[in-house]
């Protein structure tokens, strides 16, 4: 906000308000006054009130050449990109428009989470731009680049017309069709303070029993014999020296381990009885593990992403991995793979099978 | 194995010969009619393997046959020859060239930038509650830098009576106070939410790190500026840099006088990484909060929102609401040694430590299981035990080789009791990404790895 408006505010809580807190003179000679044009220049910061936000409008069209010209190389041409930050649109709908609460949060199986679906405030869209954008060169953006490129967002994200200006004057009312706007509570132990009259109490109420707590212990989930190496040698991450030394996971732990293996299984439960499927191994001798993972992007999709995209679809699949492309999930091209047509058929099916671990 | 030139030390010994040596089999085969032989087909088969091969280290350390340990036969050039002068290292000393292996790591895959990234702390290879500067984690928003500090400047303006500015001569003639605390990123263990991803107590529990911050409570810089500690009831924190991060906190906490503006860490200045030359120090909430480069205070009477609070740092929940504002880190704790990744050399006894902390307040005890969670020991407490900072823990056990799953399990001064994933789970669901302090299982096998297991 205008130095101006700043003052006038302070000034009326000064006199509503009182002060309750006499200015120290316990420290003289430390700390001077900070200039009305020092404060402009750092006091940067949009409330969700709109405190801060300074005066001035975009188009989305004027949005539109900003966003392609400054941001559409890492968040991609519609914000969607996962190349090298997560996407910013997608994910929200006419309905979460209606009802302020975007409905595919709830959904477990949803894939990834949006700017555009989590955030509940257009300030902290306008001010984090304004603040920290482009990646490259923070604060560059002029006030109404930083409107017309908020304009733009929104309007992909439907929230406003292809025609629409934001400006300072009507982003209240834009805030009153955020689609996760009423996604938001307090209601939990932990802040800091009682400002929000949070909950009173932890939401796990754990117990230190001594004895006999719990049933044999079962495990549950441990890392498969594929991501041994997958943080490098952990021989290398650990001392040369001590009462435990680095596991040496350059070379697959060896098979009297797993003679061992068996003997745990008597007191937990065997991982290895599940049935492995084949694909899981043709993933890591193929390489496919260098760019993608199970559950999360790498350079490429994760595999449950691709499982739930293309469910059943394993000959579509098989041409893609043979024939590589771009274009599907990002620009980043993937090559043409070399593996057998009987590796890729076996991947493919895996993956059109949902991708089971 | 990275081994600078020249390492025949500890148990580090050459494979296969020394291993196959006459002494060597001889203990082997005494240990077989001992009856030790799960732990005997393993050495061997690990000995066969790989020279490299963990197992082949079990022997401990035997008398060679030459009836005597050659580093203690025959003289080293340290004990027969001249060492090197003083300030040397160009004056700043650094770990020995043997520790080399101990660094902060990228975890591979978790980001595509080096810039808005994070390094985890060899928690692994570290030893009472300090963190060493050099290894603290690291966490930022648009890459690092190193500012010069006589150019950085802290204001603070919004609801007081005069904004004010300070240089850092300003900042460091103020009655200054040095505290112990841990700093926890509000996404540490974050991968392990659903299941386990990654191998070792770096990558599980690295975001976290403890030192001894010297600075002058903010609450002495907001008096000098007169600030309406009444109504203004949140500050903003905002740093210097390019993502110049902002953060909202409760001014009730600063009131307490625990909040710092802090330049020392450990005896030096802080270190670029960590937000020379001024950063704030925020004990017992996440690590977002404590703003690198701080540049600027602003006193409001309402939240701010800001980006790492209204689209990060906000923890879902199953109905598909995000908890907002969730700041504590509560209490948690790990085993350190042994977790995940290591190997133990040999049966017999071991001190099993780890790290305990809560954001509520100081730890009151820590109890060890190495059943998987059956049945607990209660540790032992390292002093100093200091309020939102790490507190080391210890127990002996002795290992009979056979599996054992490790947990630790820390309460807090407040009661409150570090929760399973049983417990996390059903109060969160498990996208909620944030704020995972579960009791953390290393599973110990019969040939000595040691895996990073959850239990159910």
């Amino acid at each position: 906000m205008s130095k101006f408006r700043k003052v006038i505010l302070t000034t009326a809580l000064l006199v509503a308000g009182g002060w309750a807190a006499a200015q120290s003179t316990a420290y003289p000679g430390v700390g001077r006054l900070a200039t009305t044009k020092e404060v402009a220049a750092w006091d940067i910061d949009v409330r969700p009130d709109f405190k801060g936000l300074p005066a001035g409008s975009g188009s989305v069209e004027k949005g539109q050449d900003v966003w392609e010209a400054k941001c559409a190389h890492c968040h991609g041409v519609f914000g969607e990109s996962n190349e090298v930050f997560s996407p910013l649109i997608g994910g929200t709908t006419a309905d979460d428009i209606k009802s302020g609460n975007v409905a595919n949060l709830k959904r477990a199986d949803f894939p990834g989470r949006t700017t555009l679906m989590k955030v509940a405030t257009v300030s902290t869209l306008w001010d984090y731009i304004n603040r920290a954008m482009p990646w490259t060169a923070p604060k560059s953006l002029k006030p109404d680049e930083v409107y017309a490129v908020t304009a733009y967002l929104l309007s992909l994200a439907n929230v406003v017309p292809d025609d629409f200006v934001l400006s300072d004057k009507n982003i209240a009312d834009v805030q009153k069709r955020m689609p996760n706007r009423n996604g938001m509570t307090t209601k939990h132990a932990m802040w800091p303070g009682k400002e929000f009259n949070g909950a009173s109490k932890a939401d796990t109420a754990n117990v230190a029993c001594m004895k006999d707590c719990i049933p044999e212990a079962k495990v549950a989930s441990m890392l498969p014999d594929y991501a041994r190496n997958a943080h490098g040698n952990l021989a290398d991450q650990n001392r040369l020296v001590g009462q435990q030394h680095g596991a040496n996971t350059a070379t697959p732990e060896n098979k009297a381990a797993m003679a061992g293996a068996v003997a745990i299984s008597s007191t937990v439960a065997k991982p290895a009885a599940k049935a492995v499927d084949p694909a899981l191994a043709l993933l890591a001798k193929n390489t496919c593990t260098a760019c993608h993972a199970q559950d999360r992007k790498v350079v490429g999709p994760s595999f449950n992403d691709i499982a739930k995209k293309y469910p059943g679809k394993a000959d579509y699949l098989a041409g893609k991995i043979k024939s590589g492309g771009s274009g599907v999930w990002g620009p980043i091209p993937m090559p043409t793979q070399g593996a057998s047509d009987m590796d890729i058929k076996t991947i493919a099916n895996w993956l059109a099978a949902g991708a089971a671990k | 194995m990275t081994t600078p030139d020249g390492i025949q030390s500890g148990r580090i010994q050459k494979a296969p010969e020394n291993f196959l040596d006459r002494d060597g089999i001889r203990t082997v085969l005494t240990e077989s009619k001992a009856g030790r032989r799960s732990f005997i087909r393993s050495a061997f088969a690990a000995a066969a393997a790989s020279a490299a091969a963990p197992m082949a280290l079990a022997q401990g350390n035997p008398v060679p046959s030459e009836g005597g340990d050659p580093n203690i036969l025959n003289l080293p050039e340290h004990a027969t020859g001249l060492g090197q002068g003083v300030a040397s290292n160009g004056g700043y000393g650094v770990p020995s060239k043997f520790e080399s292996n101990v660094q902060r790591r990228q975890s591979p895959g978790l980001t595509q930038t080096t810039q808005a990234s994070v390094s985890f702390a060899p928690l692994q290879s570290l030893f009472g509650i300090v963190t060493p500067s050099g290894l603290h984690f690291e966490r930022h928003h648009q890459g690092w830098w190193d500012i010069d500090p006589s150019k950085h400047r802290f204001m603070i303006n919004g609801m007081v009576k005069t904004p004010k500015v300070f240089t850092m001569d300003e900042i460091m003639r103020l009655p200054s106070v040095s505290r112990f605390h841990f700093i926890e990123c509000g996404a540490n263990t974050a991968v392990e939410w659903g299941n386990v991803a990654v191998p070792t107590v770096q990558y599980t529990h690295g975001m976290i790190s403890c030192s001894e911050f010297t600075g002058v409570p903010l609450i002495t810089l907001l008096e000098i500026a007169g600030a309406d500690l009444k109504n203004g009831k949140f500050i903003l924190a905002e740093g210097g840099d390019g993502s110049s991060m902002t953060r909202t906190i409760p001014m009730s906490l600063i009131t307490s006088g625990e909040v710092l503006v802090a330049y020392g860490q450990n005896g030096e200045m802080l270190r670029p990484e960590n937000g020379y030359p001024l950063r704030l120090v925020v004990p017992g909430v996440q690590g977002v909060s404590w703003v690198k480069y701080l540049r600027r205070i602003e006193v409001g009477d309402m939240p701010y929102a800001a980006k790492d609070e209204a689209v990060h740092y906000m923890d879902l929940m199953p109905d598909g609401q995000h908890r907002q504002y969730t700041n504590i880190q509560e209490c948690k704790s790990v085993v350190t040694t042994p977790s995940g990744g290591q190997v133990l050399l040999d049966k017999g006894f071991y001190n099993i430590t780890g790290l305990a902390w809560s954001g509520r307040g100081k730890i009151q005890k820590v109890d060890v299981s190495v059943d998987g969670g059956r049945n607990w020991r209660q540790a032992r407490l390292e002093t100093p035990v200091l309020s939102k900072a790490l507190t080391r823990f210890n127990i002996d056990w002795v290992w009979d080789g056979k599996p054992a799953i490790i947990q630790s399990r820390a309460t807090d001064e407040t009661g409150f009791v570090q929760p399973t994933y049983k417990h996390l789970r059903a109060a969160r669901g498990t996208r909620s990404i944030y704020h995972n302090n579960a009791i953390q299982s290393w599973l110990v096998q019969e040939n000595g790895e040691v895996k990073n297991v959850q239990v159910s």
